[in-house]
């Protein structure tokens, strides 16, 4: 079996028929992980108790358990999760050290479902970022050319997806963090619908916009690892009722009469050349497919930018306060304790554990928030949010599918957008109104640009309906040109 | 424009030590992105209500919430281990006045 | 109802007029935190009490605990609050070492309980106060201070408390104490909050001002933290007036400041001023959804509450005849109003069943440190007793001997009159009987009463009613000894 091409289900089959063992599944990914991580940096922490832990589930199949859907499969996991006894950093200094005692809800029903969690991968400091740049465990890079950047926050799970260090992973997406990188890095990701997975264990950047997903190599690995971590959650309050679907199983390539949805607002040639081309032939191939185009038009997305700013440096700025140097992680040195200042406490630990776009952000935010500010920020911003997902609503009457770039260009260059952080923000303006209004988005790869960089276009769909954009991204990979291609890393 | 001084107090605010360097570097930088975010200000929002998450939730009807039920899933000793400095099963920290 | 009441009179010190405000912290009564399963339990060990939500851990989040809404919709109807139909949890930003988030989860604009007002008595006048809002929030940790270090106890942060908000209504440190008082007897009376106030389970924060008599402007407002006794807060709030008027008088302006009030010294000192730099940064918590409710859902909860202690005690004095004393420590506490009342129906007398239950009854209670849940005797039991004298079957005062009978052996009362033969003796031949006996063995005494010495009758009674051992109906006796003595 060629496990860089394998699917879950393939994997797990031959788990559970013993024609290959996790064990060896598990250290022929580690192996990997040892060969190329190094030009990479994909992971901050490599699982030591991996092959252990692969050995449970041999020994539970070998018992004759059931051991569940994904047995032997080999996950990475972003480090804004939770992992039991592995570190939990969310790429930030703060968090140096810090081991929790619980898993995240999606670690967990990963591992229930029999996946081995091989390590934790590199992302934006706090999922802060669009570059993979502001990570405190030093920037990773594209495997498809290391002199660029990998995308962000998730990059870490991009680049080691795309390069095969393991089978599949799991991303954040709070403005586009899953989907962006996936773009970036020529894989699969998906950011389900808000309230569709449990957020309890992932450590918190914007509480309302957070939502983790799947970062994988094919649209069917993405369908079969959403079903398994979607769901209610009695530990998160904002996870909803509702049934899940076996995504995997209704996969259909069959998008006649489907109607997919161009936004007017996206169109107006803002994207690089590359992106248009690859973005036209994908749109060639729907209509061939016999999808239905409808044009349509939701005005507020040109806010889209400034709202999920402001919204989630506000939360940000809240949710980051509990990083104080009293409970865990990192502390910054006094030499006498009794004769701190305990404001000076709080101030040097926070000054010296954060990096400078967290800080930003935190400042931005606590702006935002502050008397005076509030109405005209914070609460304006919450506002036009109704109206835009008003918009959406309106909009997801005419159309099943919304059909985008992800973003305006491939992966940029290291270095190349670091020193300006409007610019850097304005990257995310075809990502961020998804996660504004809640709904599901996926992007799927589908060509190359022509410095031999994988383009992926963007599917959205009004909540709940994520089996809408898998179909159509399933009908879509059939005619990529990047679906199947591992990039050599060097 | 956001001065030295603003800078200075949604610092302390946030309790994040910043040199005067680094407060004129900051205050540039969100003068910068506010003024380009201003652009919401102009979209009329007259009686809308802000939407602050994308879910909203029947009380009765739903039991999202927990029922009153004590249990412990963890030790005080776990929930000590990542602490900086602890005394017993006490996290210790500087003395704090009042 | 009329109420023999009289005008408030006014309350003002050396020309001015102290406005007092009250916000009471009534911890709730549920078994598991606000927002996590931890134990509430009082004396837990260091931070045995706690899990990655009371600790602040990352990626932990708050799932409400639903008996806490419920409790605070039944405190706030009783309090005559109208409930929001849609309630917010919002967070106050702020860094302390007890806060383990770097913020407090309360709910500040949209609390679920709003514009209410109850009323007490204080010195015979009827004081009415307006409830601001009731808000649910979440407590903090406990800091100790060690040496030159503090050290952190999370057991206490996410407890559920109840913020009751008074309006700036009330005028005197004695209102202040009776208002907290009433609170601690309906939140007692609900069963949401078990009163203790050594505990903390119910803390007080007055804010206090004074103004010259007639002006409209409020003064400058000081805010006593803390206040866990009743006694305390009548004491913090005298002292406060009067420090606040010398200070006036002695053209010192006040202060907007929070004080502390020092039992010992009897007097309130500094904690700390009010800094305009304080910025809490509130807004709703986006790991909580809005808590929406529906009138309906709301309207049947009302139709659960009980009586309040202020109405069972109108109700006790203007239909059942009792004292206002009486009447206010049978409504102290809920059970022991429901012992009262049930022993008042059974045996059909409210007047005797309230004279057994405030004195032989709380005196054995209280000598063994009991209460009224754990009482020997049933109120069904003691309502057979009442009957028992009632209907003349047995003296008042074998009733005594038969109530401590009762207390010991938890027996009824008809057993252990059967038993003893405690039935008085009515019936006149048997009586007759007995007086004639008397008589007989004591012609000496019989002489002198008919001499005119009739102060030995009393000897005769005595006779009779030992002969008798105590069972015969002490009116018949006087009358045959009397008509066997004259004739």
């Amino acid at each position: 079996m060629d496990l860089l091409t394998a699917s879950f289900q393939d994997v797990s089959s031959a788990v559970k028929n013993k024609k290959i063992s996790a064990a060896e599944v598990t250290q022929f990914f580690l192996n990997r992980i040892d060969r190329l991580n190094p030009q990479l940096n994909a992971f901050t922490h490599v699982n030591i108790n991996a092959v252990a832990d692969a050995e449970l589930v041999d020994a539970e199949i070998a018992s004759g358990k059931n051991t569940g859907p994904l047995s032997g499969v080999v996950f990475g996991i972003k480090d804004m999760l939770c992992t039991k006894g592995m570190p939990s950093t969310a790429g930030s200094k703060i968090l140096q050290g810090f081991i929790p005692p619980y898993d995240a809800t999606v670690v967990a029903r990963l591992k229930k479902a029999g996946a081995i969690i091989i390590g934790k991968l590199n992302q934006d400091e706090f999922a802060m970022g669009s570059s993979n740049e502001t990570s405190f465990y030093g920037n990773c890079k594209n495997p498809w050319n290391t002199d660029f950047v990998p995308g962000g926050s998730s990059g870490g799970s991009a680049a080691a997806q795309a390069s095969r260090l393991t089978m599949g992973t799991i991303g954040t997406d709070t403005g586009g963090s899953i989907r962006q990188p996936s773009n970036f890095c020529g894989i699969v990701g998906i950011k389900p619908t808000y309230g569709r997975v449990s957020r309890y264990g992932i450590i918190s950047y914007a509480s309302s916009l957070d939502q983790a997903g799947p970062m994988v190599s094919s649209v069917t690995d993405a369908a079969k690892s959403l079903e398994i971590i979607c769901g209610h959650d009695e530990n998160d309050s904002t996870t909803v009722k509702n049934s899940v679907e076996e995504f995997s199983k209704n996969l259909n390539p069959n998008i006649k009469g489907l109607k997919i949805g161009l936004i007017k607002e996206f169109m107006l040639g803002q994207s690089d050349p590359d992106v248009e081309k690859v973005f036209t032939s994908a749109f060639n191939e729907l209509k061939k497919m016999g999808a239905e185009i409808v044009e349509l038009s939701i005005p507020l997305i040109e806010f889209a930018v400034p709202m999920y700013y402001l919204i989630s440096a506000s939360e940000a700025s809240s949710n980051l306060a509990r990083y104080d140097g009293v409970k865990y992680g990192f502390r910054s040195e006094f030499k006498d304790l009794s004769s701190v200042n305990l404001e000076d406490f709080y101030a040097e630990t926070r000054g010296e554990g954060f990096g400078a776009e967290v800080k930003r952000r935190i400042m931005l935010g606590t702006y935002c928030l502050s008397s005076g500010y509030f109405d005209a920020y914070y609460n304006k911003a919450c506002q036009v949010r109704r109206l835009l997902k008003n918009q959406y609503t309106e909009a997801f009457k005419k159309c099943d599918v919304i059909f985008s770039p992800v973003t305006t260009t491939p992966a940029f260059k290291i270095g190349e957008k670091s020193t300006d952080p409007l610019k850097m923000y304005l990257n995310d303006i075809f990502t961020t109104s998804t996660n504004l209004a809640g709904l599901g988005g996926m992007s799927v790869p589908f060509g190359m640009s022509s410095e031999n960089l994988p383009i992926g276009v963007q599917l959205t769909c009004a909540p709940y309906q994520e089996q809408k954009i898998l179909n159509v991204a399933y009908a879509l990979e059939k005619v990529s040109l990047v679906q199947g291609k591992v990039p050599r890393v060097y | 424009m956001i001065d030295e001084k603003k800078i200075m107090h949604i610092a302390k605010l946030a309790r994040l030590k910043i040199s005067t360097d680094e407060a004129a570097h900051y205050g540039d930088q969100l003068a910068k992105v506010l003024s380009h975010f201003d652009q919401i200000s102009k979209i009329d929002t007259t009686n809308v209500e802000p939407l602050v998450s994308p879910l909203e939730i029947d009380f009765f009807n739903d039991d999202s919430f927990r029922k009153d039920i004590d249990q412990s899933f963890f030790t005080a000793e776990e929930m000590l281990e990542n602490a900086p400095d602890k005394m017993g099963n006490l996290f210790k920290v500087p003395p704090v006045v009042g | 109802m009329s109420i023999n009441t009289v005008a408030a009179p006014n309350s003002f010190v050396r020309g001015y007029e102290a406005v007092i405000g009250i916000e009471v912290h009534v911890q709730l009564k549920t078994k598991s935190k606000i927002f996590c399963s931890d134990s509430t339990t009082f004396d837990a060990a260091d931070n045995e009490n706690t899990s990655p939500v009371s600790v602040g851990m990352p990626g932990s989040l708050p799932v409400l605990n639903r008996e806490v809404v419920l409790m605070a919709i039944k405190t706030g109807l009783a309090l005559g609050c109208k409930i929001r139909e849609k309630s917010v949890f919002a967070r106050k930003n702020y860094f302390y070492p007890d806060l383990p988030k770097g913020y407090q989860i309360s709910q500040y604009d949209q609390p679920t309980c709003e514009h209410g007002q109850l009323y007490f008595y204080v010195n015979n006048y009827k004081k009415t106060v307006s409830i601001t809002r009731a808000h649910l929030e979440e407590d903090a940790g406990k800091s100790t201070h060690f040496g030159q270090y503090t050290l952190i106890n999370y057991n206490r942060a996410g407890i559920p408390l109840l913020e009751i908000v008074s309006g700036p209504d009330l005028r005197s440190a004695a209102e202040a104490a009776e208002y907290a008082k009433t609170i601690r007897d309906i939140v007692k009376s609900l069963d949401v909050c078990d009163g203790n106030l050594e505990e903390g389970s119910l803390r007080c924060d007055c804010n206090v001002s004074v103004r010259k008599i007639g002006a409209e402007k409020f003064g400058t407002r000081v805010e006593i933290k803390n206040l866990n006794s009743f006694r305390f807060i009548e004491k913090a709030v005298d002292y406060e007036i009067e420090r606040q008027i010398d200070s006036i008088e002695s053209g010192t302006p006040i202060n907007q400041e929070t004080r502390l009030y020092d039992p010992d010294k009897n007097r309130t000192f500094m904690m700390r001023t009010k800094e305009d730099a304080d910025d809490y940064r509130y807004f709703p918590d986006p790991d909580l959804l809005p808590i929406l409710l529906k009138s309906e859902d709301i309207e049947k909860i009302r139709k659960t509450l009980p009586e309040l202690p202020i109405q069972k005690s109108e109700r006790f004095q203007f239909t059942l005849g009792l004292s206002k004393n009486d009447s206010e420590i049978l409504t102290s506490d809920r059970m022991l109003s429901e012992y009262f009342e049930s022993c008042g129906q059974i045996s059909g007398n409210y007047k005797s069943a309230a004279n057994w239950v405030m004195g032989d009854l709380l005196r054995e209670l209280n000598q063994n440190k009991l209460t009224i849940g754990d009482s020997k005797i049933s109120a069904k039991n003691l309502a057979e007793l009442i009957q028992f004298i009632d209907q003349n079957k047995i003296s008042g005062k074998i009733a005594k001997t038969v109530f401590t009978e009762m207390w010991q052996t938890s027996k009824s009362a008809q057993n252990i009159v059967d038993e003893n033969g405690y039935s008085q003796v009515s019936d006149t031949t048997a009586i007759e009987k007995i007086i004639d006996t008397v008589i007989e063995k004591n012609q000496s005494q019989v002489a002198e009463y008919r001499s005119g010495k009739t102060k030995v009758f009393g000897f005769f009674v005595g006779a009779v009613m030992r002969e008798s051992k105590g069972q015969a109906n002490p009116d018949v006796v006087n009358e045959i000894l009397k008509r066997k003595l004259e004739s």
